[in-house]
Order: C-alpha cells, then sequence, then structure tokens
C-alpha cells in the first residue's frame, strides 16, 4: 500500500529468508525507522481526517518527515504533524485549503514527471523524496507545509502535533509555570553584588 | 462595586482607550472623586485567559499572514492599515501598526522595558542644534517636572530595578521600590562583553516584579512574558494595577468592547461627548464634561481627524495642521550569536541586563543620535524555527532539524533602541479608499526613517558584533538594517508645547482648540528618546492627571 508497509514487508522477508546478524546489526537503525514509519502509516489508515483524505494525508506526513526527519531522533511523524495541519486547514489556516489542494496535486505530477513509473510521493525511496522537494523549494505550498510542519513540531500538543512534546524535546524546551534561578549555564558569572 | 452610567449621563470625563496611559488617567481621575468612563474597544481580559500558547499570543514575524498576536492586539483583517513611503506613493494595504487591543493595552504584552528618559532627552534642540531634515524640538517640559511623576509610577506599580546601578542613569528621588530580577545567562554575556570593551552594563529595569508587592505574586519565570499576557498577575500592566483601583473607586465604570468613531463638539467649540460602536456594533452617544483621548499615537490622530465638524473642517485640535504628523517608530537593529553552552533562555523574564553607553548623541560620530542595548531571547519555540537560526542553515531536512535542536538554548539576540527623528513627513492619516470593518476610514502611514537614522541603525549593529565577539560567541551575524515596515511604539502625533501653531496639546496635555479635551499618551511625544517610551508615557499620564484635577476642582475645564 505505501512505503511504509513495503518496508516492514521487506524486513519480514529478510529475516525469513536468513540474512546474517551483521547485515542486521548494520541495518538495525534504519529497521527501526521503517518500523516506526510503519507504525505510523498504519495508524494514519486507520485516523480521521477532517480535511485531507486518505491519500493527501499520507503525502502530507510524508513531506513533513522529510522537513522534519526522525533522524535518531523523533521528527514530524512522531509528532503527528499532519494532525496539526489536518486540524489547522479547517480552523485558522481555513484560507490555505486550497493551497495544499492544488499543491499536493502538481505534486504527485512532479512524481511521474520526474520518476518513471511512479505515481505517489510517498513511493519513492528518501533521497528521490528530497530530490524532488528541492525543485519545489520555492513554491507556496512548500512553504506553507514547511511553516505548518515546524509550527505542528512545536505547538502546544492541543493542537494535534508535538504528541507528547516530542518536538519541545528535540530543542530543550520543556512548558513549565515556573522556575527558579539559575536558569541557564551561564547565569553564575554575574558582577559581583549584583544579583 | 462596579458602576454603570447610563450613555445620557454627562460623566465628568470620558477616557477614550484603557492602555498604558488610559487606565492611569481614569484611575487617577476615580480616585479623586470624578465620574470616569474608560471606552475600550479591545475586550476586557483576565489572568484566566492568558495561557502558554504561542499560536495563539505570539506575533510570528515570517511568513506575513500567519497567525499571530491578535488576542491581545489590533486584528488588521478587521482594521486594515494602508503604508506608503512618502506623501507622493499611492498606499498600499500593510501591517504597519500594532499595538495592544484590549483593557491594558500595550503594557499586557509588553517586555516590560521600563527605561525613564535622560535629562537631555527633554531638550535635544538647543542642545545640539538642528538636525537637517528633521523637525527636532524642545518638550515643553524638564526631566526635573516629570521625576516625581517617574517615581510614582514606578513605586505604584512596582518596577524592579537598581538604582544608581548604571552611571548614566539620570537623578532619581528614590530607588525603585523592587530588587532587580535575577540575571539570565543572556545578561551575563553582556556583563561579559561590555567589561571587555569597557562598556557598563546594568540590571534593567523591568516593570515585572521580582518579590511579592502590593498583594501580587513575584514573577514565576514561566517565560511566557514578552507578547504575552502574565498569568501570576506579576507583570506591572495596567491591567493588574491601576484597573482594580479605578474600579474599587465606584465611580470608574469600565466599558469593554467599545469602539470610539468620533468625539463630539457642540456649537461652542468644546467637546461634549463621544460617539462610539458597542460590541454588536450599535452606535451610541456618551455624554461628557470633558474627554482624554488615550488611544496611542496612531489611533488618536485617527480619531481626531474622524472628529471632523464644521467648526473643526480640519478634525479635532487641529488648527495647527500637526495632529498625525511627526509620526515616531520603534526602529532598531539586531544581531544574533550562538554560544558553546546551553542558556536556556526560553525561562523567565526576556531581559535582565541593558546598557546605556551610547545613550547621548555625540557630534563626533558624524550622525545625530543614540540608543540602549539590551541582551534576550527574542524567540519562542515557532519563532525560533521560523526566524531565530543562523544565517545559511538549510530551511528543512536533516540539517535543519540538528541546528535547531542545537541552537535553540545557545542562540544570545541583542537588541537596540534608538532615535528615531520626528519628521513632518512622517504622518498619520485617513485612507481616502479602504475603510475598516465598522466602515471607517483605515489608519494611513507614510513613513521613512531619516538618513541619521539608518546611521544611527548602523552604529548599534557593529557595536552588538563587537559585544558579541567580546562575550565569545561561537557564531555572530547581524540582521540587515531595514527602514521600519511595522511598529508598536507608535509617537509624536499631537506633539506637546507651548506654541498654538507649532504643538497639538500644551504642557498639560490639554488640547490647544478645545479646553476639555486632553490627550495623554505616545502621541504627546516631542521626540522618541531611545523608543522604550512606556515608562515616560506613563509618568507622563500620572502628570496629566494630576494637572486635570487641580483645573477641574478650580471649575477650569
Amino acid at each position: 500500500m505505501d512505503d511504509g508497509t513495503s518496508s516492514r514487508r521487506q524486513f519480514v522477508i529478510g529475516s525469513a529468508t536468513g540474512l546474517s546478524a551483521v547485515w542486521l546489526q548494520l541495518h538495525w537503525p534504519a529497521i527501526l525507522a521503517a518500523e516506526a514509519h510503519a507504525e505510523q502509516a498504519a495508524k494514519l489508515e486507520q485516523a480521521t481526517f477532517g480535511f485531507f483524505t486518505k491519500e493527501q494525508a499520507l503525502a502530507v506526513e510524508a513531506v513533513a518527515a522529510q522537513i522534519i526527519p526522525s533522524n535518531g531522533s523523533p521528527g514530524a511523524s512522531e509528532a503527528q504533524v499532519v494532525h496539526f495541519i489536518d486540524r489547522a486547514l479547517i480552523s485558522f489556516d481555513r484560507d490555505k485549503q486550497k493551497t495544499y489542494t492544488q499543491g499536493l496535486a502538481a505534486l504527485q505530477n512532479k512524481v511521474s514527471e520526474l520518476f518513471a513509473g511512479f505515481s505517489r510521493f510517498v513511493d519513492l525511496n528518501s533521497q528521490q523524496q528530497i530530490h524532488l522537494l528541492a525543485t519545489i523549494e520555492s513554491t507556496e505550498f512548500f512553504e506553507w507545509i514547511r511553516v505548518h510542519t515546524i509550527m505542528g513540531f512545536l505547538a502546544k500538543p492541543s493542537y494535534g502535533g508535538n504528541q507528547n512534546q516530542v518536538g519541545w524535546e528535540a530543542i530543550g524546551f520543556e512548558d513549565r509555570m515556573t522556575y527558579a534561578p539559575p536558569f541557564g549555564y551561564y547565569d553564575g558569572e554575574s558582577r559581583k553584588g549584583q544579583p | 462595586m462596579r458602576v454603570r452610567y447610563a450613555d445620557k449621563t454627562s460623566v465628568d470625563f470620558v477616557v477614550v482607550g484603557g492602555g498604558g496611559a488610559g487606565a492611569i488617567v481614569a484611575k487617577e481621575l476615580a480616585t479623586a472623586g470624578f465620574q470616569v468612563v474608560i471606552l475600550e474597544q479591545g475586550p476586557y481580559l483576565h489572568e484566566k485567559d492568558f495561557e502558554h500558547d504561542e499560536l495563539k499570543f505570539k506575533d510570528i514575524w515570517e511568513p506575513p499572514g500567519t497567525i499571530g498576536q491578535e488576542a491581545l492586539t489590533n486584528d488588521h483583517s478587521l482594521q486594515p492599515n494602508t503604508y506608503r513611503k512618502t506623501a507622493d506613493e499611492k498606499a498600499v494595504p500593510a501591517t504597519f501598526v500594532q499595538y495592544g487591543r484590549c483593557i491594558g493595552g500595550g503594557t499586557v504584552h509588553f517586555t516590560g522595558n521600563y527605561w525613564r528618559f535622560h535629562e537631555i532627552d527633554f531638550h535635544e534642540r538647543s542642545h545640539w542644534g538642528e538636525v537637517p531634515g528633521a523637525a527636532l524640538a524642545d518638550w515643553p517640559i524638564t526631566y526635573q517636572e516629570l521625576e516625581p511623576y517617574y517615581t510614582k509610577a514606578e513605586w505604584e506599580l512596582g518596577v524592579s530595578g537598581l538604582a544608581g546601578a548604571s552611571p548614566f542613569d539620570p537623578p532619581r528621588s528614590k530607588p525603585y521600590p523592587l530588587p532587580p530580577m535575577p540575571v539570565k545567562s543572556s545578561g551575563t554575556l553582556l556583563d561579559r562583553g561590555a567589561r571587555k570593551l569597557g562598556w557598563h552594563s546594568y540590571p534593567a529595569p523591568l516593570a515585572i516584579l521580582s518579590q511579592p508587592y502590593q498583594g501580587r505574586a513575584a514573577c514565576a519565570h514561566c517565560g511566557f512574558c514578552e507578547q504575552f499576557g502574565c498569568e501570576w498577575g506579576a507583570k506591572s500592566s495596567s491591567l493588574a494595577t491601576v484597573i482594580p483601583l479605578a474600579e474599587k473607586t465606584g465611580r470608574c465604570e469600565i466599558r469593554p468592547n467599545s469602539y470610539v468613531r468620533k468625539v463630539s463638539t457642540d456649537v461652542r467649540g468644546r467637546v461634549d461627548g463621544v460617539i462610539y460602536f458597542d460590541a454588536r456594533r450599535k452606535e451610541l452617544f456618551q455624554r461628557a464634561k470633558a474627554v482624554v483621548v488615550c488611544c496611542n499615537g496612531a489611533e488618536t490622530p485617527r480619531l481626531l481627524l474622524m472628529s471632523k465638524s464644521n467648526l473643526f473642517p480640519q478634525g479635532l485640535a487641529n488648527s495647527s495642521g500637526l495632529v498625525g504628523k511627526h509620526f515616531m517608530v520603534d526602529i532598531g537593529s539586531m544581531c544574533l550569536g550562538t554560544f558553546e553552552q546551553p542558556l536556556k533562555e526560553y525561562k523567565s523574564v526576556r531581559v535582565t541586563r541593558v546598557m546605556h553607553d551610547f545613550y547621548d548623541s555625540d557630534p563626533k560620530r558624524g550622525f545625530f543620535g543614540g540608543g540602549g542595548i539590551d541582551a534576550r531571547f527574542e524567540f519562542y519555540p515557532i519563532s525560533f524555527a521560523l526566524n531565530g537560526l543562523p544565517p545559511g542553515t538549510p530551511r528543512w531536512g536533516a540539517e535543519f532539524k540538528n541546528a535547531l535542536m542545537e541552537n535553540f538554548n545557545r542562540t544570545l539576540t541583542l537588541f537596540t533602541h534608538q532615535t528615531c527623528l520626528p519628521l513632518e513627513s512622517n504622518t498619520i492619516t485617513l485612507d481616502p479608499d479602504v475603510k475598516d470593518a465598522w466602515g471607517l476610514p483605515a489608519l494611513r502611514v507614510t513613513y521613512q526613517s531619516h538618513p541619521d537614522d539608518f546611521r544611527t541603525m548602523k552604529f548599534f549593529s557593529d557595536r552588538c558584533m563587537e559585544l558579541l565577539d567580546a562575550a565569545g560567541a561561537k557564531k555572530k551575524w547581524a540582521l540587515p538594517i531595514r527602514d521600519a515596515t511595522s511598529a508598536g511604539h507608535l509617537l509624536g502625533t499631537c506633539r506637546m508645547g507651548d506654541s498654538t501653531q507649532h504643538s497639538v496639546v500644551d504642557k498639560y496635555h490639554r488640547a490647544h482648540d478645545v479646553r476639555n479635551l486632553f490627550i495623554v499618551d505616545g502621541s504627546s511625544f516631542v521626540t522618541s528618546g531611545r523608543n522604550q517610551p512606556t515608562c515616560t508615557i506613563q509618568a507622563l499620564a500620572y502628570r496629566a492627571a494630576d494637572h486635570m484635577i487641580r483645573a477641574a476642582k478650580r471649575g477650569d475645564i
């Protein structure tokens, strides 16, 4: 169905055909990432969206996952940025709906234009996806999906993204009502006699 | 205790605008026994309405159109601005003017930087002489005349600071009521840089409580401060300070969601009330014996220009033709640096150290103007990811994410506040074509900074780069010097003075043309100081109220 599922299938096939432990060790991080992605894709399959079709949601999720990748730590996928964007488009950023609808259609066209035999962004491998996104970097659609991905990664979780505060954790931010000094590494350097 | 006046009751004073100035004037007048109605176009929010929500409250700079801070400020989709550089251009839709649009006004979301003017600020024209191309003028008052009111503001509102810590501080009759806020890493790094360069950083005077004060809680260092309303009531906004006192008098009615479109005058040319829209956009008339306009340096001239009549064909209080002219804004420069260790600047207040070494103008620099520098972290998580990374950082992908993770807690901003010269050609006028959601003419900005203002920006940008070097920044960069495209400190458009030809209000904020009309806000400023105006706006408000009370008591209104 999608690249996540097919990766999982490959992994299952790989285990069954008895690939060496060395191979597994070498590829373990990538496999874990693929597994995480597969889980995410499975979640998306079951999720309900207010604006996106399932197909659109998969594409948005994949684009977001390239904007803030899960390279050794949670990224846009784990933050469930796609849900943030979906909600944004039916609430405070309703006026961006057309930008997305048209942008996603153009994205699909671009896939077949650049990669013969492919029609879906999610079916491309990571390098191909990055290559494609670089060609649409200056479009309004990309700018908004970029901004929304960042917002969805770092906004309050109640907006649908930043699930389990993974975005805040990534940058070292914590949302608390009180702190006490010292706050940062250099605080102690203050001049004598001054707080 | 809540009082409600009927529209037909001619109250003693209507105060238009319940912000940093209006709330003080209203509280002083009501305390002195007068009946007061505050008409505020924005809502009456409370601490429970504020939250840690960057999307809802923070003004995210780029890209334009991103949802922003409209929960606390003017919403340009309802109240559009238009903007042009010079009068021969056609103004285009813009989001130039930003102001607090709620009870408490800009003091609800401000940083709390609470700088007094220096003595020189009141007489730069006579001290330094004319600046070609600018309408530099002396104020009709001196620092010494205003000093007791600075002290009153600091003690009544609650300001934290350390008197005498800056060798450039003007004289003061009393220390700050509260000790300074605990220093942050941004502050110690500014200290480090300044010390190396032989300059003098010092604890920032802040209108935020470092200790409990007058029944209010001290700052809990939650970090959602500038651009947010304080959930603890620790920021000394007029909402947290004088508004409750005004209400407690039982003589001050606060009427939010009331948008004044005209100050009305009678056949004798005296003000007799104001026409306003209520929350349902129903038009109402509130009678008053006197009106105090405290809308801010952009909306005040707009209201006066909208209040034209047969007797006042150029707009109310505008026989000088100067209403709306000499518009001054918060221009400045910004430099950023990254450091080895985490600063954790997302905690506590924005600013803990400032520096006034180059506050005065100095002819040796070859231009007119001066300013101050503060150290801060000008971002929250989203705005940082969009605007705060070093130039050249990829805008997406693995490198972008890595830079974000690396720099969020290691970035420091040096932000400068400086002279903005008054120019007669920089104006607030009524747009002839564009209307707001109430059908009123949109606010039209005509603005271009004086060449010396650009030189000041460059001068301070260079000093900031030196400071970042001296503080040990691993990497540093300066944001490009550019003219204002938006402004939050709105000054100068109804300047005060002794001459009826060369100013709009007298030294007591009474309109030269209308004896029972007063104008008290940033519009009264003759010069910009160094564009940290709130402290001076509020000191002026206490002083203006004092004189209004005396005048009213002797029947001279």
